[in-house]
C-alpha cells in the first residue's frame, strides 16, 4: 500500500461515500457547538422538519457572548442574553447536551472537548468556529465550518469534502528559556504569511512538537488557521495517550487498550509524501510579537519594526504602511519599549493551566504597573477551579490584576471585555485584525510569558529579562 | 434554492489585501440570532464615522456603488473568522460576486452555499481589472468566465459540485440526506469513540 500521512489515513476512515462529480461525503465524530454560529442553523433545521441526527456526538457551551464578570450576575447585554438563552433553549429541544452557564464544565469550545476527554485521537471533528483547528493536537482532523455546514452536520453527522494538500511544518531542535509554543506558532505564521497554508492541512512533526505538552500543541494548532491552513494536526504519542486517560469522556478497560492500538496505527508512514513542507530551527527562535493588523505581521521582539519602502509590491506595501497607521507605529523601530494599555491573558490559545502558570510565574510577588490593565481570562470553570486550588488566582489579585470567569472574553470583544480605541494591549491571543479586541484597540499578539512581563513594565518586555 | 444566471454589472474597487471577515463584519453584530439586518452592517467600522454616519469617501457609500454587485478586492480575502455572517451581508448589502486573486478556504465555501460567487483571476487580469475599475464585466457561471470591459472572456476555477448546485438551483443539505443509506451502513461498522450523551 502506498504509503500515507496521518491526515490521508484520518481522511480515508471517515468516507462514507464517493460519488462521481462531488465531493466526499465525510462522517463527523465530535460536533461543537456555540451560541454564536448555531442559532440560524437551528432555525434550518425547524424550517425543515429535521431532527438532529447524532446528539451523542454533539456537544454545546456558551462562551463568545458570554459575559467573565461574576456568574451571579445577569447578562446586561440583552442581544447576548438572548443569544444565549437561544443556544439553551435549542439544546433542549434537540436533545443535546449544553454546558452551559450554570454548567461546571462552561468553557471556551475548544477548551472543554480535549479537558472532557471528548477529543481523541483519529476523529473527525467540526465546531462553527476556525479555531477548532486547536483539537488537532490530539492527532485528529479538527477544522472549522460556517452556519450552513453546521446544520448539514447537525442534520446528518456529515459533510461534503474535497481534500486538502499536505503541508508538513517540521520543528526541530530545543526551545531556549522563555521561547514557547506560541513562539512557535508566531514565527510559522510570519515565514509563511496568513495565506501560505490556504487548501492545506498543516502536520506538525520533529523534536521540539514532540518535547511539547498536549496543552502546548493545541496552542500550536490552534492558530494554523491563521496561516490559512483549513486543520493543523500533531500524531499522537504516549503524550497524547496519556492526556486523554483518565478523562471523563475517554475509553476504560478494553476499550481503552483497543482505542490505543487503533491510534498507534495513525502517524505518518515512512515515505509519505506532503504537497509542501518548511523546516523550523527552534533552537533559533526568539520572543515572537506581532506589531501589524494581521497574524502574519510578526517579529522577534528585538526585531525592528520593518520599513514599507523595503517592500516592492504595491499592495503589499500599501498592507504594511495602513498596519502602521491604524497602529500608529514608527517603521525601523524597536517595538521593545512601547506602552502598554492592557494586557489580555486568554482565549482558546492561552488560557490553559500551563498558560496561566506560565503567566503567574512572572508575576508571583510583583506587581502589575500602574495604569495598565490586566486581565486574566480561564479557559474553563475547570481550568478556573485547578488554578484556584493552586493559588495562581492570589498571584494574579496580589500582583493586581483581573481573575475573571471562563469565556472567550477579550479574544472577540463581544461580551462586553474590549479595549477602548487608540489602547495598546499585548494579548495571548490570536487575532490583532483592526478592531478585532474592540473598535480602534491596537493588539500586539505574543506568549503568556510576554504578555505577563509587559504587564509588571507596562511596556513591552522581553521576558528573558525578567526570568529566574 | 434559486439558480444562479448570468449577469453584468460594475465593479466596486477595494484594493487592500488581507480583508479579513472582522472587518467585513465586526464581532459585536455575530450577538444576532437570525440572518437579517447585516447588510447595513457590512464593512461597519470602515463605512461609518463614530457617530454612526456614513463616511462619504468610502467605497460602498459611494452612489455608483449602491447598484454594483461585484466586489473587487484584494489578495486572500475573508481570511479570518469561519463566521458565514460574512457572505450573508456581502449578499443583503447586493453583491453577487466577489473577484480576488485568493480567497481563505472557510469564506470560499460558506460564500459558495449562499449563492455569492468567489471569482478567482490570475494577477494579470485582476491588474488589468484595476486599472479599469468603474467599468463593467460579465459572469457567467456555467461557463465559467468572467468577461473583461476588453472584451476578453476569462475562465476562473469553480468547484464542479458547486457550480452544478449554483447553476441548477440544488440545495447542497438535500442531496446529503439523499444519501441516507450510505450514512446509515457507515454507522454500523463504525462505532462512535465517544457518547457525548451518556
Amino acid at each position: 500500500m502506498k504509503p500515507r500521512t496521518i491526515i490521508e489515513k484520518i481522511w480515508d476512515n471517515h468516507i462514507v461515500s464517493e460519488r462521481p462529480g462531488a465531493p466526499a461525503l465525510l462522517y463527523i465524530d465530535l460536533h461543537l457547538v456555540h451560541e454564536v454560529t448555531s442559532p440560524q442553523a437551528f432555525d434550518g433545521l425547524r424550517a425543515r422538519g429535521l431532527k438532529v441526527r447524532r446528539p451523542d456526538l454533539t456537544i454545546a457551551t456558551t462562551d463568545h457572548s458570554t459575559p467573565t464578570t461574576p456568574r451571579s450576575f445577569p447578562i446586561v447585554d440583552k442581544v447576548a442574553a438572548a443569544q444565549v438563552a437561544r443556544l439553551e433553549a435549542n439544546c433542549q429541544e434537540f436533545g443535546i447536551r449544553c454546558f452551559g452557564l450554570a454548567s461546571e464544565q462552561q468553557g471556551i469550545v475548544h477548551v472543554i472537548g480535549p479537558e472532557q476527554g471528548m477529543t481523541q485521537p483519529g476523529m473527525t471533528m467540526v465546531c462553527g468556529d476556525s479555531h477548532t483547528s486547536t483539537l488537532g493536537a490530539f492527532g485528529a482532523l479538527a477544522f472549522g465550518i460556517g452556519t450552513s455546514q453546521v446544520e448539514h452536520v447537525l442534520a446528518t453527522q456529515c459533510l461534503l469534502q474535497s481534500p486538502s494538500k499536505t503541508y508538513q511544518v517540521r520543528v526541530d531542535g530545543a526551545l531556549k528559556p522563555g521561547i514557547t509554543a506560541k513562539d512557535i506558532i508566531l514565527s510559522l505564521i510570519a515565514r509563511i504569511g496568513i495565506g501560505g497554508g490556504t487548501g492545506c492541512v498543516f502536520e506538525y512533526c520533529g523534536s521540539a512538537i514532540r518535547g511539547l505538552s498536549m496543552e502546548e500543541r493545541m496552542t500550536v494548532c490552534n492558530m494554523s488557521i491563521e496561516a490559512g491552513a483549513r486543520a493543523g494536526l500533531v500524531a499522537p504519542d504516549d503524550t497524547t495517550h496519556q492526556y486523554v486517560c483518565g478523562r471523563p469522556y475517554a475509553p476504560t478497560g478494553a476499550a481503552w487498550d483497543a482505542a490505543v492500538t487503533g491510534w498507534r496505527k495513525l502517524p505518518t508512514d515512512d515515505g509519505a509524501q506532503f504537497d509542501k513542507s518548511i523546516n523550523i530551527d527552534a533552537s533559533t527562535l526568539e520572543p515572537m510579537i506581532t506589531f501589524g493588523t494581521n497574524p502574519g505581521m510578526g517579529i522577534p521582539i528585538t526585531a525592528m519594526v520593518p520599513n514599507p519602502s523595503d517592500i516592492t509590491d504595491p499592495l503589499e506595501r500599501d498592507s504594511l504602511s495602513k498596519a502602521l497607521r491604524y497602529m500608529d507605529l514608527a517603521p525601523g523601530k524597536p517595538l521593545l519599549g512601547h506602552p502598554v494599555d492592557v494586557v489580555f491573558i486568554g482565549s482558546c490559545t492561552n488560557a490553559r493551566i500551563s498558560d496561566l502558570r506560565n503567566a503567574a510565574k512572572i508575576l508571583k510577588g510583583r506587581k502589575v504597573h500602574s495604569g495598565v490593565r490586566v486581565m486574566v481570562v480561564p479557559g474553563s470553570k475547570q481550568v478556573k477551579a485547578q488554578a484556584q486550588a493552586e493559588g495562581l488566582d492570589q498571584i494574579f489579585r496580589d500582583a493586581g490584576a483581573d481573575w475573571r470567569e471562563a469565556g472567550c472574553s477579550m479574544c472577540i470583544a463581544m461580551n462586553g471585555d474590549q479595549l477602548q480605541p487608540g489602547e495598546y494591549s499585548v494579548s495571548t491571543s490570536n487575532r490583532n485584525f483592526e478592531g478585532r479586541q474592540g473598535k480602534g484597540g491596537r493588539t500586539f499578539l505574543a506568549s503568556p510569558l510576554t504578555a505577563a512581563a509587559s504587564a509588571i513594565t507596562g511596556v513591552v518586555t522581553d521576558v528573558r529579562t525578567l526570568l529566574p | 434554492m434559486t439558480k444562479f444566471t448570468t449577469f453584468e454589472s460594475r465593479l466596486v474597487p477595494f484594493p487592500i489585501d488581507n480583508l479579513d471577515t472582522d472587518q467585513i463584519i465586526p464581532a459585536r453584530f455575530l450577538k444576532t440570532i437570525s440572518k437579517e439586518g447585516l447588510g447595513d452592517q457590512l464593512f461597519y467600522d470602515w463605512r461609518y464615522d463614530t457617530e454612526g454616519r456614513p463616511k462619504p469617501d468610502f467605497v460602498l457609500n459611494k452612489p455608483e456603488s449602491r447598484t454594483a454587485q461585484i466586489l473587487l478586492a484584494g489578495d486572500n480575502f475573508g481570511c479570518g473568522s469561519s463566521r458565514e455572517h460574512a457572505p450573508w451581508a456581502l449578499l443583503q448589502y447586493g453583491f453577487r460576486a466577489v473577484i480576488s486573486t485568493s480567497f481563505a478556504d472557510i469564506f470560499r465555501g460558506n460564500s459558495l452555499k449562499n449563492s455569492l460567487l468567489p471569482i478567482e483571476v490570475p494577477r494579470d487580469v485582476h491588474a488589468e481589472l484595476f486599472g479599469n475599475p468603474n467599468a463593467t464585466v460579465k459572469v457567467d457561471l456555467a461557463a465559467q468566465t468572467l468577461t473583461l470591459p476588453s472584451g476578453r472572456a476569462v475562465e476562473f476555477p469553480v468547484d464542479p459540485f458547486a457550480r452544478h448546485c449554483l447553476v441548477e438551483g440544488i440545495d447542497e443539505l438535500g442531496y446529503i440526506l439523499q444519501q441516507e443509506p450510505a450514512i446509515a451502513s457507515f454507522e454500523a461498522a463504525h462505532p462512535a469513540p465517544i457518547n457525548t450523551a451518556a
